[in-house]
């Protein structure tokens, strides 16, 4: 397909877990690089050394302030992106990279790690650790329709993007916390149990109905609060849960009934 | 919209004398996850199960009939069923995950389903969402206050606790009848209906609820392809008698109705937290507005 969006793949200090996410669409990721997105940089998958222009940068991983070529990529991908992606918990709320405080080999210096979107501005962010390989499926879908879609789809992927990119906004701080500061202490917990189960280290349980945040095991990712019915809900999109399914499984190539 | 898109609505009742013995309507739920799994639509289906306290459910993964038996009947608090979305597809190994909760657990489930951040592999694994009506929940120590102070019945000798024409009802095991009015229980609810914007499950493949149908029958909603699928083939196997909800007492009307009251109501909370509190010059500070 000529019309193709290019997609880069932008590796700060991150586990490649995100990359592998993406890779466990399977059949899945191949139709999104026939079909939707050319690679146009990744530095485990593809040979191109220096940050091209794109279209969209996937960004996995948060960014070393003492590792002068990772700040100069973080800046360098600003500049050639049109929309850039915090790709993970750690791209976007330095998650497990938090805890760093250095003196590791071989690079001892290195003890401060910054989610990007203390550096640069980002657009969207997907948090979790790593994100589900379902979800980044998605936003290259919605971004790809964006970009390239009708009317109609440019408006849906808007839509459905939006609260990706609000979080964004709202900052480059994350954790377990987030749910008694921004939920239950707001009045809006309702018992669902959903952060229990988007919990990538089984920090929180429920009891009586309320989330418990085991704090000293949280990693920071981002992923409950983000999960969480009650951090956004945008009725516009998820109301029509049933069509998005359907055109997200259409454009994956799956039949339909 | 108040009752949200659906593609049928019916008074129905389970025709298994097993299932309705101990359920809280008219055995929907229990009934089209038994059939479910017996047709290998669904794997297993997370149903709110016995807990460690009386009248405590525990979201459990029930993989046989038994199972489902056992998690009949509404307990009026809180059942975490989201909880085990994932687990379901990972400890459970189950390919195709049943799912019953009330709307805001509905809600939970197809947002994971369409932002599954932390979701891997859940959002494909669905196969069956049953939503139940619900106008309120309530906090355990909420429900217990309510069951002993209020009825003056203890926990573990209540065997039926119902919500209906204006009155909480707690039924025990000599067969006595405590009932309060339920105005009596508003101050016990949990604070986070308080916004809830939705009180018929409008997001599931197929909702049900006791208001609209005569007692001992369940209105119906059908209102997906999945589910309309699951609900045409269990028509089909005899699992229901149905009557049309155009014949039924009191009918739709009131379902409307109570889902405009609950609304209404709460989209004013929702409103009301724009000004919630006071800036220094005068304007509104606001409680956050998950809706934004
Ligand atoms: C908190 C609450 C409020 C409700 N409010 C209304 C109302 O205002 N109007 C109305 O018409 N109906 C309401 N209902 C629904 C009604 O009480 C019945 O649950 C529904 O009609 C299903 O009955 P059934 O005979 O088909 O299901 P059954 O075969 O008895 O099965 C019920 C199923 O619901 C599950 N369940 C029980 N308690 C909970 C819980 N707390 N959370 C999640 N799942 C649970 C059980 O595990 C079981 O699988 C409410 C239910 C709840 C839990
Ligand atoms: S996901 Fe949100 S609403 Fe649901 S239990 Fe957790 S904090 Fe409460
Ligand atoms: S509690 Fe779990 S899901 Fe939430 S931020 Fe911490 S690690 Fe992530
Ligand atoms: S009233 Fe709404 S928020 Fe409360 S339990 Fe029922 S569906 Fe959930």
């Amino acid at each position: 397909m000529a019309n193709k969006i290019t997609v880069g793949h932008v590796h700060m200090s991150g586990c490649t877990g995100c990359l592998v996410s993406l890779a466990d669409n399977y059949e899945g990721l191949f139709k999104i690089l026939d079909d939707y997105a050319d690679l146009v940089y990744a530095l485990t998958l593809v040979d191109v050394r220096h940050v091209p222009e794109m279209d969209v940068a996937l960004v996995e991983g948060s960014v070393c302030i003492q590792d002068e070529t990772a700040v100069e990529e973080i800046r360098e991908t600003r500049k050639k992106a049109k929309v850039v992606v915090a790709l993970g918990g750690c791209a976007s709320y330095g998650n497990i990279t938090r805890f760093c405080r250095g003196g590791q080999w071989n690079q001892p210096q290195h003890e401060s790690y910054l989610p990007i979107g203390d550096l640069i501005d980002v657009d969207v962010v997907l948090p979790g650790c790593p994100p589900g390989a379902q979800a980044i499926r998605n936003t290259c879908v919605m971004a790809y329709l964006l970009l390239r879609g009708t009317d109609e789809q440019k408006a849906l992927a808007a839509a459905y993007l939006t609260p990706l990119m609000n979080l964004a906004k709202r900052g480059t701080e994350a954790c377990g916390c987030d749910l008694m500061i921004d939920v239950i202490n707001q009045g809006l917990c309702m018992g669902c149990g959903t952060c229990a189960a988007s919990c990538p280290v089984r920090a929180i349980s429920m009891a009586y109905g309320k989330p418990a945040i085991d704090r000293d095991m949280c990693i920071k990712c981002g992923a409950c609060y983000a999960q969480c019915p009650r951090s956004f809900f945008n009725f516009d999109v998820i109301n029509e849960f049933e069509s998005i399914t359907e055109l997200i499984g259409a454009a994956m190539g799956q039949g339909g009934e | 919209m108040v009752l949200g898109n659906y593609k049928k609505a019916v008074a129905a009742r389970s025709t298994d004398s097993g299932i309705l013995s101990a359920s809280q309507d008219g055995g929907i739920v229990t009934q089209l996850f038994a059939f479910a799994l017996d047709e290998g639509i669904i794997d297993g289906a997370i149903v709110a199960g016995p807990g460690a306290e009386p009248w405590l459910p525990e979201p459990v993964v029930a993989t046989t009939r038994a199972e489902l038996l056992a998690a009949r009947g509404t307990r009026y608090t809180i059942s975490p069923n989201m909880a085990l979305i994932k687990e379901a597809t990972r400890s459970y190994g189950l390919d195709k995950v049943g799912i019953v909760g009330t709307p805001c657990q509905i809600q939970g489930l197809r947002k994971a389903q369409l932002y599954p951040l932390g979701m891997r592999d859940v959002p494909d694994k669905i196969a069956l969402a049953i939503g139940i009506f619900c106008m309120e929940n309530f906090p355990y120590q909420g429900l217990e206050t309510m069951v002993e102070d209020h009825c003056n019945v203890k926990m573990e000798s209540a065997v039926k606790m119902d919500i209906g024409k204006g009155k909480f009802s707690v039924y025990t095991e000599r067969g006595a009848l405590a009932q309060i009015p339920l105005k009596l229980t508003h101050k016990y609810e949990q604070p986070g209906c308080h916004v809830c914007l939705d009180y018929v499950s409008n997001l599931a493949d197929v909702s049900t609820g006791s208001v609209g149908s005569p007692d001992g029958w369940s209105t119906v909603f059908v209102r997906t392809k999945v589910g309309d699928g699951v609900w045409a083939k269990a028509l089909a196997a005899g699992c229901f008698e149905t009557k049309p909800i155009e014949e039924v007492k009191p009918g739709l009307d009131l379902v409307t109705k109570l889902a405009t009251e609950k609304i209404t109501k709460n989209q004013k909370t929702v409103e009301a937290r724009a000004s919630f509190g006071l800036k220094a010059d005068g304007s509104a500070k606001a409680l956050r507005n998950p809706y934004l």
